[in-house]
């Protein structure tokens, strides 16, 4: 079996406590290589638990958790994944570009090697001519492509994502997931999405995941909107953003948003009248 | 409450440890230090550790039980001297605080009442923090005995008193403007709604407002109002209180310094004792702590 | 008293100067995200009003003091005062280089004693426990009043004690707020460092030193003034006779008023210079920071 061709992430049996808080209960979930998973459900449901379980920041209570085909703390260790938070997190004090670098630094590459490679992507998320400024003289939306950039430099299989667009605007936040799905699409990354959003969910998503609360758990799996990319043909602009819209305006997405609302509903009423 | 109440009872026990190590670090230079010091190149670098520069910390704890003058009439133990000197420091250090508190309350209000007021006085207010007022202290100490107030003579414990208000003032007005400025715009919007007046706004919005601010500003007075206390009965030569003391001892023992530590162990108490009491304040103001720290 | 209730206590309290410093003095505050009296500075009448009352105080004391005859002891006209620091402008700048000398020492020494005490505590459980209590103490305490032990331990023919004292007096807000900065680091950068699984030393590198030197610069500017401040009153305290604050009290007992306000206003002004030197360097350090420490 070659690299690409290992599961994303496999999860069999994932329980995880908080002293008596039932965070995950019995989770199962495959990712497969280049797949694009979300996961959506109310506050409280454990999908950030979930993704930092894969990120090797939580550690389970039991189960089994591989990344890429190794353990999750391998995988953190060998920068097989890379992550982004809803806050974009950049460090202050670094250029844009430097910041990129930072996770090339930390594993010892070159400096000429990491500049390289944290310009072309730059130019992969649209920002080359902002190289030398400063986080603070970006927007929320330009600091966030930038964590995606960071997140992307070690060139992983796997971009784990915690709500990522939450604290964008509206308008931003739809030119953003265009713009992430262009990148997954050119990186052949898989991607495991965080997201309170039902239609950024089902237009990003090849598979959207439905959690609910008490204990955190995996209701329903609804198939996911996201568009088709035209293949090997990486060279080219894989995607056109327009595509993006198009999705927005089919009956299948109503019909994606729908099926995971009534999933929704249905995880909610199962938890009674508190949810 | 529990867990609480066991790290407050661990921090005190490192806070007692931190002091025992003071107290052995000392010792233990006297022992290993020469006892002439270290000089080089004319510059004394390491201090000298004789009984008369660096006395044995017991030494100085017995000197407290010791008679301030030997073979007086009425003999006064030192330690009985420290405390009545700390307690006079104290009360001049209170009553300067308090002068000093209403005086900048009021100013507070003044200036966020007027902008323009605010806009001509907040700079100087802000740049006397900066620079060492506290210099005017030998100054004020000349007022002594040479100005009368409506029969009253002008007495040199309340030239102290006057620099002590002095330094506690600016804290004060600077720490009640920025409470009074504090509300969130919504909520002075919301009075305003209301049709609440200035006064109503400023009696059951900005005060209250101000309390978080306002309490980190009182500490940092009352540490300003000691310092000025002290550093003012030196410079006026008021006797009773303790910065008086630390002098008369400082020169009267050349030989045998214990006396001289032990009063300014006595100021040190001093201070702390002002800064627990303004502890006990915030913890009776708990209730109108709000998000600043 | 719990240590971390009091280290917010402690910095609290200094920033009392420091929060309404930059804009208020500077004028300057349109760049910062900072709340406060300082954000309804704009315009012209920034540095009009000041100016406008600072003459009408001057002109008012003139007034008071030649036309309504108040004693010179009280207080000198302004063009008494103006006239002697006229006439004593050698032994002014001779002075205040020996005052302003004392508390630059001490402000270096003091500084780098402690950024060290605050990096060792952050990396070492026991010292904090054991230096934090020493510190927040020694915020409490008229550190001044250590003068005269430093004078019996080093001799009062040398700067030395001085200097000392000011060091002592400049360890607090610089310890307190170094501190502060290597213990706020923000948990997404906490993440961000596990996730790509960064050694300690790394972490301290890259994230934790790097993103306390706001904090690290806004002790220096609250230590700055202070600094002054000790070196002057420390002389009160005995010692060599040769800076500003032994001229200020000897002109004081020779009731020459005139000249110890010319004294004060040397004081004044070498407290201003200190400040605006730390504000200066707390600006450049830290300029391409969004907030700041403050």
């Amino acid at each position: 079996m070659t690299a690409t061709g290992t599961d994303a992430v496999e999860l069999q049996g994932v329980d995880k406590t908080f002293g008596s808080v039932w965070a995950l209960a019995g989770v199962d979930l495959t990712i497969g290589a280049g797949e694009f998973v979300s996961l959506i459900g109310p506050s409280g449901c454990g999908k950030s638990t979930l993704l930092r379980v894969v990120a090797d920041l939580e550690e389970p209570t039991a189960g089994s958790v591989a990344v890429t085909g190794t353990s999750a703390r391998q995988a953190r260790l060998d920068q097989r994944y890379g992550i982004a938070f809803q806050q974009a997190g950049l460090l202050d004090w670094r250029t844009v570009v430097e910041n990129v670098e930072l996770p090339l630094q930390v594993h010892g590459v070159g400096k000429a090697e990491r500049r390289r490679r944290a310009v072309e992507l730059l130019e992969l998320v649209g920002l080359a001519e902002f190289a030398g400024s400063r986080p603070a003289e970006l927007s929320g939306g330009m600091q966030q492509r930038v964590a995606i950039a960071r997140a992307l430099a070690p060139s992983p299989r796997l971009l784990l994502m915690d709500e990522p667009f939450g604290a964008l605007d509206e308008m931003t936040r739809e030119r953003m997931q265009a713009e992430l799905l262009r990148i997954a699409g050119e990186t052949g990354a898989a991607v495991l999405f965080v997201t309170h959003s039902i239609p950024e969910a089902v237009v990003l998503s090849d598979r959207v995941v439905v959690m609910s609360p008490r204990p955190g758990r995996i209701t329903e799996v609804v198939g996911g909107r996201r568009p088709p990319v035209s293949g090997d043909d990486r060279a080219a602009d894989t995607l056109d953003p327009d595509a993006v819209e198009d999705v927005r305006e089919t009956a299948a997405f109503f019909e994606a948003v729908t099926a995971v609302r009534e999933a929704l509903r249905k995880g909610a009423a199962t938890d009674g009248p508190a949810a | 409450m529990g867990s609480r109440d066991r790290r407050r009872l661990r921090s005190a026990a490192w806070a007692v440890a931190a002091f025992a190590l003071l107290v052995v670090l000392w010792e233990l230079a006297k022992l290993v230090l020469p006892a002439g010091g270290v000089t080089v190149g004319g510059t004394r670098v390491l201090p000298r550790t004789d009984d008369a520069a660096m006395p044995h910390v017991w030494t100085v704890l017995a000197r407290l039980g010791a008679p301030e003058v030997a073979g007086a009439a009425e003999p006064r133990s030192v330690g009985a001297a420290i405390v009545s000197g700390a307690l006079f420091t104290l009360g001049l250090a209170l009553g300067g605080l308090v002068l000093g508190g209403i005086a900048g309350m009021l100013l507070a209000v003044l200036m966020q009442r007027f902008a323009v007021a605010e806009k001509a006085v907040l700079p100087y207010v802000i740049a006397s923090q900066t620079v060492p007022l506290i210099a005017i202290a030998p100054l004020v100490a000349g007022w002594g005995g040479k100005i009368a107030i409506g029969g009253w003579a002008w007495e040199p414990w309340a030239s102290v008193m006057v620099i002590s208000s002095y330094l506690a003032f600016f804290p004060i007005s600077v720490g009640m403007l920025r409470g009074l400025t504090s509300p969130r715009k919504a909520d002075v919007e919301m009075f305003r709604s209301l049709a609440a007046g200035w006064w109503t706004t400023l009696l059951r919005l900005r005060l209250p407002a101000s309390v978080p601010h306002l309490v980190p500003a009182v500490r940092l007075a009352a540490a300003a109002a000691i310092v000025g206390a002290i550093v003012a009965e030196i410079s006026t030569g008021t006797r009773g209180g303790i910065g008086r003391l630390i002098i008369e001892y400082a020169q009267s023992a050349t030989g045998d310094p214990s006396q001289m530590y032990a009063a300014i162990l006595g100021a040190a108490v001093l201070g702390l004792v002002a800064a627990g009491a303004v502890g006990l304040l915030e913890l009776g103001l708990r209730r109108y702590r709000g998000s600043v720290a | 008293m719990s240590a971390d209730r009091g280290e917010i206590t402690a910095s609290g309290g200094v920033g009392t100067g420091g929060l309404a410093g930059p804009g208020g003095v500077g004028g300057a505050g349109g760049a910062g995200a900072v709340a406060g009296p300082e954000r309804r500075f704009r315009g012209a009448s920034v540095v009009v009003a000041p100016v406008i009352f600072g003459i009408a105080v001057l002109v008012v004391w003139q007034l008071v003091v030649t036309v309504g005859g108040l004693p010179a002891f009280l207080l000198p006209a302004p063009t008494a005062i103006a006239e002697q620091i006229g006439a004593q402008f050698p032994v002014i700048l001779e002075t205040a280089a020996v005052t302003g000398g004392n508390a630059l020492v001490g402000l270096v020494l003091g500084f780098v004693l402690g950024v060290l005490l605050a990096i060792l505590a952050a990396g070492v459980r026991l010292v904090a426990d054991l230096i934090t209590p020493v510190v927040l103490a020694a915020s409490a305490v008229p550190i001044v009043a250590l003068a005269p032990v430093f004078t019996t331990m080093f001799g009062s023919t040398t700067e030395i004690p001085r200097r000392l004292v000011v060091t002592v007096v400049v360890v607090v807000p610089v310890y307190v707020s170094t501190a502060r900065g290597l213990r706020q680091v923000r948990p997404v950068h906490d993440e961000l460092m596990v996730a790509l699984a960064a050694t300690r030393r790394q972490y301290t590198r890259f994230v934790r030193l790097p993103g306390a030197v706001p904090y690290v610069m806004t002790g220096l500017r609250l230590a700055a003034p202070a600094a002054v401040i000790a070196a002057i009153v420390a002389e009160y305290f005995g010692g060599l006779q040769n800076g500003l604050g032994s001229r200020i009290s000897s002109a004081a007992a020779n009731t020459a008023y005139a000249r110890a306000w010319a004294f004060v206003a040397a004081s004044i002004v070498l407290g201003l210079v200190f400040f605006l030197a730390g504000l200066l360097a707390e600006r450049l350090v830290t300029r391409n920071r969004p907030g700041g420490a403050s």
